[in-house]
């Protein structure tokens, strides 16, 4: 017991099978078989997506990025969900999944454009089953449910065939949960019975505003009132978001209807990185959470727990290092858009008034170019 | 006199509505706790207390919905839409509710509320925290839409805008935000549908608004020294429109240029070009002109986003081009 005393217990209701001292624990309704190897994979993900976060923030400092938006204190939540997606099912993120788009297999690069300003996204939704973030809070819950309601109509649920039946997961924050447009979207899927898991990680902050200025009860309670199940997981706990993540998309899958699942968490940075946290929150509070490291936990399991190859955790290292520079690199070359490139985009079919203003600017942008070499 | 920045002055406006009249509230996201996302509201809450300088959940609708029920009440608020282009996801409490009111009750219900919102691009935000939506207001029978392009007119005009018994709308440039202005010191009230004419000229009148006005300048200063006499008239206010100014300037001029942020098609150019061709199209010496971002969404590209919106240049090069043709 003594070497517990420091333990950070889990928020009553929450669902744990790590603790943050890396105790594997069990849960009745959330049996994991999982080896060690695949937690070693775990581990693998969430330190790469902390550095893909962390080389993102430099980059920002450099003003190679105009903003970021730091997942850090996130990864457990975001790698277990991720993880827990088939191929052909579709996420839909926010802003801030840089980790689930790890785990969908998009190049850190591609989420770059966004954050240097080169593109708003750019990128086919199809590609990865991926759709792109999305700022204007909560709108995409909207699209994930529409994106449910084409999986019901294509007979895409509940055919028992695992490589047939789909599932969406939608990806959404505390602050979100005020929007009309997440209501909604639970009104519709729980009307229509639809396919979707509603993922919320509770950072406990919007921007400013702490989780108590949106909600009394916990979040995960919400769903009861609109018919369907919700549950609250430690977020910080990365075998706890892979199995509930996994069980709420089978059920999806399986025609059960939508799921509601709360990701108990912690933003430990700035909202983006033109946010100034002192002005509102206390340090001591993100010390607290450093305890709840999602990172640490496996880390002090694994150690002690399973047979790695001696080099497994250097290896880990001098892999981010290598993802490190692949992301610096990438970004200084990226791209930057034609200037044809917006209006050619715009339409499928062009209308005649913008192909003009089109070529207009196009040769606008030529005089100054030349302009600029004599 | 002193120098405040235009960010500083929206704070200070509104500290000065709310020191003089109990019945203002302010209520939006982010905006007392940490004195806004903009910094726009920074000590208010200090000032006046959590009763008056209200944190909200994260619903734009509930915000602007509220306002309205509040103003039914007797108060005067004052709500924050952190960027204008969410307008879009409450414009049915601007369009349908606030703006209908005081028709639907014959008269006998008035909302003298305000909304002021992040407008406009310039920064990099991209497409949907860019947008210059002005015109989306201008076009709503009911509502009344300004925005101000020095820290002394910020101050002036939400003053005017909170003793306004209607529904204001007003446009924060967001691109001004560190731009500094000298100001008087105490109370300043401005007044609703009222342009200023920010340098006077013989050759050409160019007409600008929120983050355009500084860039018309500056190509009126470039202007004068080729010789061009550029009148250069700030509009303000959409609603009311200062009509009186416009076509008094067109009528010494001869030649009308709008320069506008908002995409090509019905930005508010439009209907005061309209306007000038039906009441003034005599005292035209030649085609009025409109120099507006072109008909896309705003790209937030460094190598693009400047190149689109109007600047100094290529509105300088433009009424330079026209009046040499
Ligand atoms: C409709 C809309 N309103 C407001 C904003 C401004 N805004 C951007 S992020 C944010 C806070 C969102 O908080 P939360 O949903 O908890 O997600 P987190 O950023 O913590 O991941 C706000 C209010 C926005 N982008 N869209």
């Amino acid at each position: 017991m003594s070497e517990h005393v420091n333990a950070v217990q889990p928020e009553p209701d929450m669902i744990q099978l790590l603790t943050p001292e890396g105790q594997r624990v069990e849960h009745p309704d959330y049996p994991l078989d999982i080896t060690d190897d695949e937690i070693a994979a775990l581990y693998r993900d969430l330190v790469l997506v902390r550095r893909i976060d962390t080389e993102a923030i430099a980059l920002q400092r450099q003003g190679e990025l105009g903003l970021w938006a730091s997942l850090l204190g996130q990864e457990a939540a975001q790698i277990g969900a991720g993880r827990a997606l088939r191929p052909h099912d579709m996420a839909f993120p926010s802003y801030r999944e840089h980790g689930v788009a790890w785990c969908r297999g998009v190049d850190p690069l591609t989420l770059l454009g966004l954050f240097r300003g080169t593109n708003l996204g750019g990128f086919s939704p199809y590609e990865h089953n991926f759709n792109l973030y999305t700022i204007v809070i909560g709108a995409q819950t909207l699209h994930a449910t529409g994106y449910a309601m084409g999986v019901v109509r294509d007979g895409a649920v509940g055919t028992g065939d695992p490589d047939r039946d789909t599932a969406v997961l939608a990806f959404f924050g505390d602050g979100a949960s005020s929007q009309g447009d997440v209501n909604e979207s639970f009104v519709f899927a729980a009307a229509g019975n639809l396919p979707v898991v509603f993922f919320c990680q509770n950072n406990q902050w919007a921007i400013s505003e702490p989780v108590e200025r949106q909600s009394r009860i916990p979040l995960f309670q919400r769903a009861s009132g609109f018919g369907f199940p919700g549950v609250r997981i430690d977020g910080n706990d990365v075998l706890a978001s892979l199995a509930v993540t996994r069980k709420a998309l089978d059920d999806a899958r399986n025609a059960q209807g939508p799921r509601l699942i709360e990701a108990f968490t912690y933003r430990m940075n700035a909202h983006t990185t033109s946010d100034d946290p002192t002005r509102y929150r206390l340090g001591a509070e993100t010390e607290t959470w450093k305890l709840r490291d999602p990172i640490a936990r496996v880390k002090a399991y694994l150690v002690r727990n399973a047979q790695l190859p001696v080099d497994f955790f250097d290896d880990v290292e001098a892999e981010s290092l290598r993802l490190a520079e692949h992301v610096r690199i990438g970004c200084r070359a990226l791209p930057n858009p034609t200037p044809a490139s917006p209006f050619d985009a715009l339409f499928v079919d062009m209308p005649d008034e913008v192909r003009e203003q089109r070529d207009e600017f196009v040769e606008f942008v030529a005089s100054i170019e030349e302009a600029a070499e004599v | 006199m002193a120098e405040l920045t235009y960010r500083d002055a929206i704070a200070r406006g509104i500290a000065q509505e709310m020191a003089r009249d109990d019945r203002v509230v302010l209520i939006g996201e982010d905006v007392a706790g940490s004195g806004g996302v903009f910094k726009t509201t920074v000590g208010l809450l200090d000032q006046f207390g959590p009763k008056r300088v209200i944190d909200t959940p994260i619903s734009e609708q509930a915000i602007l919905g509220a306002v309205m029920g509040a103003a039914m009440t007797g108060l005067r608020p004052v709500a924050e839409i952190m960027f204008s282009d969410f307008f879009a996801v409450c414009w049915d409490l601007v369009v349908n509710q606030m703006a209908k009111t005081r028709y639907m009750t014959n008269g006998q219900v008035a909302l003298p509320l305000v909304v002021k919102s992040g407008n406009g691009g310039g920064l990099r935000f991209g497409a949907q925290h860019s947008q210059a939506i002005e015109n989306w207001a201008m076009a709503v029978p009911g509502l009344k839409v300004v925005t101000p392009s020095t820290p002394e007119d910020v101050i002036g005009l939400m003053a005017a805008a909170v003793r306004d018994d209607d529904p204001v709308l007003f446009f924060e440039a967001k691109g001004l935000y560190p731009t500094k202005g000298e100001v008087p010191a105490g109370e300043i009230v401005d007044t609703l549908g009222t342009a200023k004419v920010r340098r006077a000229g013989t050759d050409a009148t160019v007409l600008a608004l929120g983050l355009m006005v500084p860039r018309a300048m500056q190509a009126a200063d470039h202007l004068a020294g080729q010789g061009i006499s550029v009148e250069v008239i700030d509009v303000r206010s959409l609603v009311p429109l200062d009509t009186a100014t416009i076509l008094g300037s067109v009528a010494k001029t001869g030649r009308l240029f709008t320069v506008e942020e908002n995409p090509r098609l019905l930005g508010w150019g439009a209907e005061i070009v309209s306007i000038v061709a039906e009441e003034s199209f005599w005292d035209l010496d030649a085609p009025i002109e409109r120099i507006t971002t072109p008909h896309i969404p705003l790209p937030s590209a460094d190598s693009l986003e400047d190149l689109v919106l109007p600047s100094a240049d290529s509105i300088a090069q433009t009424v330079e081009k026209a009046l040499q043709a």
